[in-house]
């Protein structure tokens, strides 16, 4: 069957889905093909991990957005995220609290944490819990450094997020969702079918039932979260995990968890399962 | 005197203006609803005004409707509006508008006149916590001037 033939069905399809007042499938986005700097390879399409139900093949929020938008990523000279990134870089090498450290003091230079992002949220065993890059850099400070934790969404937390990220681009995100971790994901599951709020909207209502579709003018993406830290357009700082999260509950006129919050790390943990196996892309650029 | 006291009890549970019906007196058969919220006819212009308004309906960020092209953007999320007079007739729309779960099962659609029963309500679009019974999102003379102008799209 031609490309004609399928786009007539798929097109008759949704004229029947419409007269029977049944909602619109998702839709494919435009083929496209990320490589960064002219040698970093993304993958910004992969089937989609066995244990979602509700997705077939897995894409890249960077696959949705206009080719203005994706053009910022193609070089990071272009993408304004590297800026935050430079500034971090400052401060991974600046001695900070009671014990004279750097992150450097330990850890030489950042292209030590290759892959950590990759792996991340993931089960710490000596805190009982699963852990965020957020939650490890602040471990690091209190704990190794004698420093102040940092306030979970701040600036400077997301920026140091952006160093760290960096340094897994283009390796397979790859969360895991068995052992320890289990019971984590499974409640970030049952947060990610939670229809909360006045409007009574579930993260699944917009990113797995209709991604690909127009909300107004935006195209709705399938919420991936393999290029966070994410710049935004509209806001002109790097944007963290929980701080997005944030955003998507409050316009659902819901009470809202908070960065940092044992929820957001079961939602961020289950949402990155969804994305295994897309490339770590962040910092990336949306609008 | 039933009546009395349901308007009574609307006052009391929801605070809304004097003539709307309380939702939990709303009756629900099939979906639909056959008694006006109100009991003022619906004004099809001012229907027209509270779909566009982002602040109020804001339905077509979800439907198109090919009557309202001069308002930009319009969603495909929902089923396209066009026609809507000829596939549901002036309850099946009240009810629909009113809460869209009694006709489709599981439907994303909002419950433009529910008041309860929310997964962590909050205030409007601020994140913070709200007390239920919530103001609805639209007032029952809102949702008949909404019924009052799909009544109008006829294919």
């Amino acid at each position: 069957m031609n490309a004609n033939a399928i786009k007539a069905m798929l097109t008759s399809a949704a004229v029947v889905a419409l007269s029977c007042g049944a909602a619109v499938a998702e839709q494919e986005p435009a083929p496209g093909v990320l490589v960064i700097n002219g040698d970093i390879e993304i993958t910004t399409e992969v089937k989609a991990p066995d244990y979602i139900d509700g997705l077939d093949m897995a894409y890249s929020g960077w696959r949705f957005r206009a080719s203005e938008t994706q053009a910022f990523e193609l070089d990071d000279f272009d993408n304004p995220g590297m800026i935050f990134v430079e500034e971090a870089q400052v401060v991974w090498d600046t001695v900070d609290g009671s014990e004279g450290k750097s992150c450097a003091s330990c850890h030489d230079g950042p292209e030590s944490m290759k892959g950590v992002r990759a792996v991340y949220p993931k089960w710490n065993e000596a805190a009982g819990k699963v852990t965020t890059i957020e939650d490890e850099i602040n471990n690091c400070r209190t704990t190794r450094m004698g420093a102040e934790a940092w306030d979970y969404n701040s600036d400077t937390i997301r920026s140091m997020n952006g160093l760290i990220t960096l340094q897994s681009r283009g390796m397979p995100v790859n969360v895991a969702v068995d052992g320890p971790a289990k019971e984590t994901w499974e409640k970030g599951k049952e947060l990610y079918y939670a229809r909360t709020g006045q409007l009574e909207l579930s993260c699944a209502n917009c990113h797995e039932d209709h991604y690909g579709d127009l909300i107004r003018a935006e195209v709705l993406s399938q919420g991936q979260i393999n290029g966070f830290p994410v710049y935004r357009l509209k806001d002109s700082v790097l944007t963290g995990v929980h701080n997005r999260f944030k955003g998507c509950v409050r316009d659902t006129r819901a009470e809202t968890y908070s960065p940092g919050s044992d929820e957001f790390r079961a939602l961020e943990l289950y949402v990155s399962s969804r994305g295994n196996g897309l490339s770590v892309e962040g910092p990336s650029v949306r609008n | 005197m039933k009546r009395t006291t349901l308007i009574l009890a609307s006052m009391l549970i929801s605070g809304t203006a004097w003539a709307d019906t309380a939702y939990e007196a709303v009756a629900f058969v099939d979906g639909a609803v056959a008694e006006s919220l109100t009991g003022t006819p619906g004004d099809a212009a001012e229907g027209r005004k509270v779909m566009e308004s982002k602040a109020l309906g804001n339905c077509v960020t979800c439907h198109q409707v090919t009557a309202m092209a001069d308002v930009p953007f319009h969603g495909e999320i929902g089923p396209s509006l066009d026609g809507a007079a000829d596939r549901w007739d002036e309850a099946q729309l009240r009810g629909i508008i009113a809460n869209a779960k009694m006709t489709f099962e599981g439907s994303m659609m909002p419950s433009f006149y529910k008041t309860t029963g929310f997964i962590r309500p909050g205030d409007a679009f601020t994140g913070k916590a709200a007390t239920e019974p919530l103001a609805p999102l639209l007032t029952g003379q809102q949702i008949e001037d909404v019924v009052a102008y799909l009544l109008t799209l006829k294919e």
